[in-house]
């Protein structure tokens, strides 16, 4: 899970208003814009520099992915373009055929997400709610899925799906990914149904109701917000994930958004603003999905941490 | 953050009991839901490991059948040089991803939040943090190829701003001089992390008792003052935790690296996971690449073990002397 090595599962809001309670306070007292001073303007500028300077990166492929070549070698990569140009980003969309690296992406990273929010949920139920024996042992030895460094089960999962006719297909990789996520989900969940009010199960068995019943009537609709966060950071990491979709898909047609960027390296080099219409195709899924699901994503501020 | 182990309490055991009494609950059968997750826990991370521990102990091409050749994969392994490298290069990874990311992450979560945030309001203190956080939403891969671009020598953006403020003498070849890579490469890490370790601590911060900063302030103490004795003593859970997660994830590291250098120049970039790899897929040294990973896999394990322990007694209150 942890391929792109990055904790990259922590995204979580960053526009989220936690209003810190001293604010509150000063204002309320009216001492809020007598204090900002030289001192307080100063340390603002400052910190407004060196947030610019974060996404100067950013900054710098948009031009420049949109910016005709001939402007790049005439007055640099500063410079605003002097025309929209597409060319550059045309030519690496068709060139990859970005279209299907990702409907591969948007195909793997679902179908992960939905596996293996449902093995979680699962794995937890029986666990969180079943208390099975050994369940303390059972979620240690999950943990290990989740901290081993995916190179000491590369080799022998290439040669274990190579075996079984798994290999490059896109469900091999799905299967992996979603048993090595739901590692994570299972260890959150099962805290979640740890804490699950036995009133109400109670009172679902005397009812009547069975496991399965239990677990479709009462459990999953309770748990859903749980889970609709479990799906999106699954969803987003997956996308991200890089060393097991580089090795065990190796195929232009099987690829991934994120190993067609990784693999770049060497072809269009030569031509200055490709390597930036390429990052810019690659920036753009990602702020999107930003967008969409930044409100899912703040309230698992430190779902990530343990990654 | 500090209660990420939340062991459901033990079973009391009656509910069962009832309910069995009922004829509707059979304790076994809660075995069959953990079923699917422990045939794919079984198939896709115990088995493999033990092949891969099984390989490490051979000599194999790929091909063919495996040699076995016991601990002298391991006993090579302590006289290579690339070795060494890799995990020296790791410890570099650790200043960049867990060390300089704290540091600046505390500060400039602590100045956002009680310096910035006071003054000219939540708004723009959010908005700040919104810019550091975003390299946090793009995959690795992205990161690497915009980085490289910018890096490269000739057209990259670094060096053609650097000739334009007239300081062509500190124009770099950022990746291609096997004594700056690696900087070079830290450098991407750092920009990666920074915003992860600034939203966690401010989450972090927002829980923090407000009168104690109201406290202080009365009694004359200066920003800088409160920073020290009160925000770093009241993030101390945070920061072990970012340290020790972002510790594991430097010895992970893989993409930068295949993506920036390759390891390169020479071995100069080189990280244990792209050691394991190159073994494995380029040289087809299998046994050889199993033998790192192995090693790999224990140093992770360690670590992640001490993040568990160090939870689960923050978690049950053991930890009481912070407090």
């Amino acid at each position: 899970m942890t391929v792109d090595n990055l904790s990259p599962g922590t995204a979580t809001s960053a526009t989220d208003d936690i209003t810190p309670a001293p604010a509150r306070q000063l204002r309320t007292r009216g001492g809020s814009r007598s204090r900002r001073g030289i001192s307080g303007w100063i340390v603002l500028l400052i910190i407004a520099a060196a947030a610019l300077l974060m996404i100067f990166p950013f900054w710098i492929a948009i031009i420049n992915g949109f910016k005709p070549a001939a402007d790049y070698i005439q007055d640099g990569p500063i410079s605003l373009p002097s025309q929209l140009d597409f060319s550059a980003l045309v030519d690496f969309w068709r060139g990859v055929d970005f279209n299907r690296k990702l409907l591969n992406s948007v195909a793997i990273s679902g179908s992960v997400a939905l596996i293996a929010a449902v093995l979680s949920l699962l794995s937890a139920f029986a666990i969180g709610i079943g208390r099975i024996k050994g369940r303390v042992w059972i979620l240690a030895v999950f943990m290990v899925a989740f901290t081993i460094p995916q190179e000491a089960l590369v080799y022998p999962l290439f040669v274990l799906t190579r075996d079984l006719g798994l290999y490059d297909t896109l469900a091999g990789v799905i299967i992996i990914l979603a048993v090595l996520q739901s590692a994570f989900g299972t260890y959150m969940l099962s805290s979640v149904l740890g804490a699950f009010p036995k009133e109400m199960l109670e009172a679902a068995r005397l009812d009547g109701a069975n496991r399965r019943q239990i677990l479709g009537r009462i459990v999953l609709p309770l748990t859903r917000p749980t889970l609709s966060v479990l799906v999106t950071f699954f969803f987003i990491w997956t996308w991200n994930d890089f060393f097991l979709p580089l090795i065990l898909l190796p195929s232009a047609d099987n690829q991934t958004v994120s190993v067609a960027l990784g693999a770049l390296s060497g072809q269009y080099t030569s031509d200055p603003t490709a390597l930036a219409a390429a990052s810019l195709a690659g920036i753009l899924p990602a702020l999107v999905f930003f967008l969409i699901f930044q409100r899912t994503l703040m309230r698992g501020v430190n779902l990530g941490a343990v990654k | 953050m500090t209660s990420l182990i939340g062991l459901p309490p033990r079973s009391t055991g009656a509910p069962v009991r009832r309910s069995r009494l009922l004829g509707t609950e059979r304790p076994a059968g809660y075995w069959l839901y953990i079923l699917p997750g422990a045939l794919g826990f079984l198939a896709v991370v115990l088995v493999p490991f033990a092949m891969n521990v099984y390989y490490s102990l051979t000599t194999w091409s790929g091909v063919g059948e495996p040699q076995f050749v016991g601990l002298d994969n391991y006993a090579q392994l302590i006289g290579d040089a690339t070795f060494w490298t890799s995990f020296r290069n790791s410890a570099l990874f650790i200043v960049a991803m867990a060390v300089i990311p704290t540091a600046i992450g505390v500060l400039l979560a602590a100045v956002l939040f009680d310096f910035i945030a006071p003054r000219f309001g939540t708004r723009t203190s959010s908005l700040l943090r919104a810019l550091f956080y975003l390299p946090q939403i793009l995959p690795i891969a992205v990161a690497g190829v915009l980085w490289k671009w910018m890096y490269q020598p000739e057209y990259g953006i670094i060096n053609t701003l650097l000739s334009s403020v007239d300081l062509d003498g500190l124009r770099q070849n950022w990746l291609g001089d096997s004594d700056l890579a690696i900087y070079s490469v830290m450098n991407v890490l750092i920009w990666l992390q920074i915003g992860y370790t600034v939203v966690l601590f401010m989450a972090g911060l927002s829980r923090v008792d407000p009168a104690l900063h109201e406290a202080a302030e009365l009694d004359g103490a200066g920003w800088w003052q409160r920073f020290r004795m009160i925000t770093l003593v009241q993030l101390r859970p945070e920061i072990a935790v970012v340290l020790i997660t972002t510790s594991v994830a430097a010895l992970k590291v893989f993409a930068p690296i295949f993506v920036l250098t390759r390891g390169g120049p020479g071995t100069s970039t080189i990280v244990p996971a792209y050691f394991s790899f190159s073994n494995f897929f380029t040289t087809t040294r299998v046994g050889y690449g199993a033998a790192v990973a192995t090693v790999l896999a224990i140093l992770v394990t360690i670590i992640a073990v001490a993040l568990l322990r160090y939870q689960t007694r923050t978690t049950e209150g053991f930890d009481d002397d912070g407090r």
